[in-house]
């Protein structure tokens, strides 16, 4: 039996199924309000939800049944010496150390757990980085969305921060390096393309079988590093269009990426009307559409940054994705075909595999 | 002491009390000692700064106040969630 956790404009909806039929809706809670992301921890079976109200504003929930009693990690608040608030809280992701999670928020801040996700402390390293005064937020606000860690090394840890590239650490967080060489952000002036720290990251996913290969999707461009993020080359040659917003991959395969294009920045929907989602299993030298089973013309989704997620790896790795929509779809043979997960939720936010 | 009055999910927060009395000689300190008394109302009203949340109202005695308003010992706060506020 499979779970996903889908976090939607109203609520936190857990589904439970086998595929490939729709799943069943096993509860939903946090109703009313925007569940951004919702992730579990398979080493400790505990759940975590970001939750925003639209009145009473951000905090991380977490339980060990998801139909039963929410806490609220308070200790996941800035500081009151760095004179900030939190505006949201936009991932959570296991680290390699025992109990640790890192937590990426807006504005543009890291959080370590180092007990399984009770309490939390705000990365200095990262916060007192000289060139923050001159960081500018995307149209998400200065989101601190991707974290990818290195498997085996919890010193190395490398983030991606809207609009303001990619960060890496070898030290467990005490220093941060920029990563940035090769990104082209169209949106600006061709003179300040090299200068700016304008960079609009919108997803990053490190291949685990080799870490020091990384693939970037961003605002207007799908990326690969094989240096750890340090240069990065353009492989978007082939899609039918370079914008989009998640990009995930195969364990198994540090050649294989996954992304779902959509139309530009100024038309954030599925290309032609179709849902596809592009593979490639060469490093991004060719794109190959998947389609089999996804909506057909008409259909003009939009699949936010953390609604598309994967479990297992391999021929039978599952594919997860969710639109604003409300559809939830799935594949169970590494997007060889697709079925309807969901058809009708709420706007959908992010997609876990639980 | 003034006396603060709440509305569900707050109330809910707050041992299912609809109405408190509690210390403080201003708004925010009196929210405060709602978070000290009840810690799980904790940053639902106040952000980090102290600052009352752009779509939660804070009226005293009728007038919608900010964190630095004075309040006396008979003043009556009512915290209510604005109509700006509603999930997108």
């Amino acid at each position: 039996m499979k779970e996903l956790l889908v976090g939607t404009k109203k609520g936190l909806f857990v589904l439970r199924g086998d595929g490939p039929e729709a799943f069943q809706i096993v509860t939903r809670v946090f109703e009313g309000d925007v569940v951004e992301y919702a992730m579990r921890d398979p080493r400790s079976g505990r759940y975590f939800a970001s939750v925003t109200s639209g009145f009473y504003g951000p905090r991380l929930m977490w339980t060990d049944d998801p139909a039963g009693t929410w806490e609220h990690a308070a200790t996941l608040a800035m500081p009151t010496d760095t004179d900030a608030t939190m505006e949201r809280i936009w991932v959570v992701r296991v680290g390699e150390a025992p109990g640790q999670l890192w937590a990426g928020i807006d504005p543009a801040a890291l959080f370590e757990s180092r007990d399984g996700g009770t309490t939390w402390e705000l990365n200095r390293g990262l916060w007192n980085q000289p060139s923050r005064p001159g960081w500018d937020p995307g149209n998400g606000g200065l989101c601190l969305h991707s974290i990818s860690t290195w498997p085996g090394d919890p010193q190395r840890l490398s983030l991606g921060i809207s609009a303001v590239g990619t960060w890496h650490t070898i030290d467990g967080g005490e220093t941060w390096t920029p990563g940035t060489k090769g990104l082209v952000p169209r949106y600006m002036p061709e003179e300040l393309r090299e200068t700016t720290t304008a960079l609009c990251v919108h997803n990053l996913w490190r291949a685990p079988a080799m870490p020091e290969r990384l693939f970037l999707q961003f605002h207007g461009g799908v990326y690969r590093s094989d240096d750890a993020g340090s240069t990065w080359i353009d492989i978007a040659p082939g899609l039918p269009s370079d914008f989009g917003f998640p990009i995930v991959g195969d364990p198994a395969d540090p050649d294989s990426a996954f992304v779902i294009p959509m139309n530009a920045d100024i038309d954030r929907v599925t290309v032609d009307g179709q849902v596809r989602v592009y593979e490639t299993r060469d490093a991004g030298t060719t794109w190959t559409a998947r389609s089999e089973g996804l909506p057909r013309y008409p259909a003009y989704l939009t699949v936010l940054r953390e609604a598309f997620d994967r479990g297992g790896q391999g021929a039978t790795m599952g594919l997860w994705f969710g639109a604003t929509s409300g559809e939830v779809f799935g594949s169970i043979d590494a997007a060889a075909s697709w079925f309807t997960v969901a058809p009708r939720l709420a706007p959908v936010t992010s997609v876990r595999v639980a | 002491m003034p006396v603060v009055l709440l509305r569900s999910p707050l109330r809910d927060l707050a041992g299912g009390r609809r109405s408190l009395q509690l210390p403080g000689t201003t708004v925010g300190q009196v929210l405060r000692a709602l978070e000290g008394e009840w810690p799980k109302t904790t940053g639902w009203v106040l952000d980090e700064r102290g600052v009352i949340r752009r779509h939660v109202n804070v009226f005293v005695n009728g007038e919608r106040a900010s964190a630095d308003v004075p309040v006396a010992d008979t003043d009556r706060l009512h915290v209510l969630p604005s109509i700006t506020g509603g999930s997108r």
